[in-house]
């Protein structure tokens, strides 16, 4: 199908309760605008509905439901998707921008993804923790991860239930074969909202300034198939190596050297075998948990395997 | 791939020391001056990176004016050799210090170098060398197993690029990789009863020790 095709049927079928128009007149609008006077895509489709609507004499709110598909948020797969969700509010986040009313994390029993509300749409706002049906908001792309935009023209229903948020963490095995530079004690940005990682004391945002320690471990899993980077934070970096923040700084101060703290860590860790399970950021796991593997392999399936082939 | 896109991180394979040995045939997939160099696996499988775990039994230092160690790595199936000099510095210091037998997990590059007579050696350059326990060392020879395998399930799967290759370079009957897989596995089952631990190699290694010394006596690198 067609890329105009595709947006004559979702507008055709918006407006399949209200109008008897078929796809292909709206294609025949839609490829009147964007062929013979060269309106883009997104404008043109706009501008149809516009005509639909003051032909059906309606408001922009009142379509773009029941026309969508109910998706569920793990199953989210394409970039500017027209979708219902329903779906409880996991977080708030501080939006970054002035532009930005509400951000934060959806979640339904598949999993959890970004939702963005802008300011212009002027939307009444989302509570943590409630759950809501969220009709005609659409789907965004960044980088390969998926997230949901509200819009105008996006229905919010409150509904008195709740929702058993999906754990969409990944879970992945391997030996960790490297612990990459940035690893050990390291100082990050002290100023308010900012925890970028110091280089040479430098915040690559705020200059010089005093940092603040902390630990962490960018290390590699890698099973002999496939490489994962991971980062361990500090909490799961303590537990891992049994060096706590303020010891780690006694070391460095006592070697008046930071790097000796990596170093031990590479001695701990490099070469043995970890299960770690956590959520997925880019080309990072975020280890919440990890599990080193000391339980003794069992060579008995694999023998079978050897026997079968 | 685009230029500037970050290439992704070779995967470290699995490979056990006889097939590792056998390997000889190198190339790159493109014509950039840094493309990796690949070790061409007998069971069908590219190498640019290896992980393995093995008993440390011999360290040397064959350096001339400066310090540059080998060390000779044990695994069910025979030995890897590692070289690490002034470019390895955190490798060459743990070969320095450690007292063999110990058992130690190796990340490293394959290294191939062709004697006078013109046969090849192959060796490891490490990245990393760190000391580990038993339970580790059994892991990994399970696991190696396991891979070593799934490579001589694939190899005559039609589109097994790697293998069309190893059969195109190595006139090598793969079972024998198999038979060594399964010895690996087998000699796991009997030390379970050994609580030392440390059968690693020593029989592998008196079986071997001929052609190992051939092999030493020549695995220095230019």
């Amino acid at each position: 199908m067609s890329d105009l095709r595709t947006h004559a049927a979702e507008i055709a079928e918006q407006f399949s309760d209200h109008l008897d128009v078929s796809e292909d007149e709206v294609e025949e609008r839609l490829e009147n605008l964007v062929e013979e006077y060269r309106v883009p895509v997104e404008e043109a489709r706009r501008s149809v509905i516009n005509s639909y609507l003051e032909e059906a004499g309606l408001d922009r709110d009142e379509i773009g439901r029941g026309g969508n598909d109910e998706v569920r948020l793990a199953d989210i797969d394409e970039d500017e998707q027209w979708i219902d969700v329903t779906a409880k509010v996991v977080e708030l986040w501080e939006p970054r921008s002035d532009s930005i009313a509400q951000v934060g994390l959806l979640g339904d029993e598949s999993g959890r993804t970004k939702f963005v509300a802008f300011e212009t749409s002027d939307l009444p706002k989302l509570e943590e923790g409630a759950v809501y049906r969220l009709g005609n908001v659409v789907t965004d792309e960044y980088q390969g991860n998926f997230s949901v935009k509200l819009n105008k023209t996006t229905s919010i229903e409150e509904l008195d239930e709740d929702i058993e948020v999906g754990d969409d963490s990944t879970t992945v095995e391997g030996a960790l074969v490297d612990i990459q530079s940035g690893s050990g004690l390291i100082k990050r940005c002290p100023e308010e909202g900012c925890t970028r990682v110091l280089q040479n004391g430098r915040c690559s945002e705020h200059g010089d300034v005093d940092g603040e320690f902390d630990l962490r471990i960018k290390g590699v899993l890698d099973d002999g198939e496939r490489v994962h980077e991971i980062i361990f934070g500090r909490e799961v970096t303590e537990d891992l190596t049994g060096v706590t923040l303020d010891e780690a700084q006694q070391m460095a101060m006592d070697a008046l050297d930071t790097t000796v703290v990596v170093d031990e860590m590479r001695e701990d860790l490099l070469g043995t075998y970890y299960r770690v399970s956590g959520p997925e950021l880019g080309r990072y796991v975020l280890a919440d948990e990890v599990e080193r593997l000391t339980e003794p392999a069992d060579p008995e399936a694999v023998l079978i395997k050897a026997r079968s082939i | 791939m685009s230029s500037n896109e970050i290439p992704s991180r070779e995967v470290a394979r699995r490979v056990f020391a006889d097939e590792f040995n056998d390997s000889a045939f190198t190339f790159k997939e493109s014509d950039d001056d840094r493309a990796p160099v690949y070790l061409l696996l007998p069971t069908g499988e590219k190498a640019n990176r290896v992980f393995f775990v093995g008993t440390l039994t011999e360290k040397d230092d064959v350096g001339e004016d400066n310090e540059y160690w080998r060390g000779r790595i044990v695994d069910p199936t025979g030995t890897f050799f590692v070289y690490a000099g002034q470019y390895q510095p955190e490798a060459a210091s743990m070969l320095r210090e450690l007292e063999p037998p110990a058992y130690v997990a190796v990340v490293g590059k394959p290294r191939t170098y062709e004697t006078d007579d013109g046969s090849v050696n192959v060796s490891v350059r490490p990245e990393s060398i760190q000391v580990v326990d038993a339970a580790t060392r059994d892991r990994w020879v399970v696991e190696t197993a396991e891979r070593t395998l799934d490579r001589i399930a694939a190899f005559d799967e039609e589109g097994n690029e790697y293998a069309r290759m190893a059969r195109e370079e190595y006139d090598l009957p793969i079972d024998r990789y198999k038979d060594s897989a399964v010895s690996a596995l087998e000699s796991l089952e009997e030390s379970d009863s050994d609580e030392f631990g440390l059968d690693g190699g020593s029989a592998v290694e008196d079986a071997d020790a001929e052609s190992d010394a051939d092999q030493s006596s020549l695995q220095t690198e230019p």
